[in-house]
């Protein structure tokens, strides 16, 4: 199991202008589930403490605005897809939107 | 970045608007409950109160803000609002949010933003979650019975926080 375990790293930037509030991170809790490996997340821009990914909550924590840069690391067996997905997620704004528009 | 530092909670806050015993029972009208007494407390003004109940259920059924542990916090950003404002609403029956972990929500903090200023948001979301992170904060505010118990409870966990 051990030989089977990966550590990645990749780094994305919040192209949102809400920044990344509480939908986005919903929806970045709800991939960062689907893998079996741990996530764990740092805002690089205003370097505040690790949080895990698999947590609203924490995730919550990073206080992440327009233009931060997010540090997604992950550890397990599917390490390398999690964060190719997740930093991918990130990357395109969440699949949100707002990256033009603001909500009413 | 000083913001989280800075920021209290407590200034926050709308003291008198706080609701420590919800009469609602569903998420609505938790919703709408909690806006009327901020109109009531003079934090928002009485003819912007339908727009804004409005627009934060609009938000709710987007995403659920029930982020598990018996917490919620509903929120919205709009234009007919001046100054960011937050209040608390407790539930000693527990309300059906939708959490993410599908269980009753007892303490409700509903925060309204100015549309205009989303780093102003996200720092006070900061420091609403960085406080409802703790065990002993939210199982307090559960247990708070009295308007005043839970403004002091939030006093103390700002006090806790910048020590």
């Amino acid at each position: 199991m051990s030989d089977a375990t990966t550590e990645a790293v990749r780094d994305a930037t919040v192209p949102n202008r809400e920044g990344l509030h509480a939908r986005p991170v919903m929806r970045f809790v709800d991939l960062a589930s689907k893998y079996k490996s741990t996530v764990a997340v740092t805002n690089v821009s205003c370097d505040k403490e690790k949080v895990d990914g698999k947590s609203a909550m924490q995730m919550m924590l990073l206080e992440a605005t327009q233009g931060s840069v997010l540090r997604i690391e992950a550890c397990g067996e599917d390490a390398d897809e999690a964060v190719r997905a997740l930093a991918a997620l990130v990357n395109a704004g969440f699949n949100m939107m707002d990256t033009s528009q603001r909500p009413g | 970045m000083g913001t989280e530092v800075d920021m209290k909670l407590s200034d926050l806050i709308d003291a008198p608007s706080v609701v420590p015993d919800l009469k609602a029972t569903d998420r609505n009208g938790v919703i709408r409950e909690l806006i009327q007494s901020l109109a009531d407390s003079g934090a928002i003004e009485q003819h912007h109160m339908e727009t804004i109940a409005r627009a934060t259920i609009t938000r709710e059924n987007q995403g659920s803000t029930g982020f598990g542990k018996g917490v919620a916090v509903p929120h919205v950003k709009h234009q007919c609002i001046e100054k960011m404002i937050a209040t608390i609403g407790r539930s000693s029956h527990g309300v059906d949010f939708a959490a993410l972990d599908r269980a009753p929500v007892y303490t409700i903090v509903m925060l309204l933003s100015p549309a205009s200023a989303p780093e102003e948001h996200l720092a006070a979301m900061e420091r609403i979650f960085r406080y409802l992170q703790r065990e002993n904060f939210r199982r307090f505010l559960r247990q708070a019975e009295t308007r005043e118990a839970i403004v002091e409870l939030v006093t103390e966990a700002d006090d806790l926080q910048n020590e």
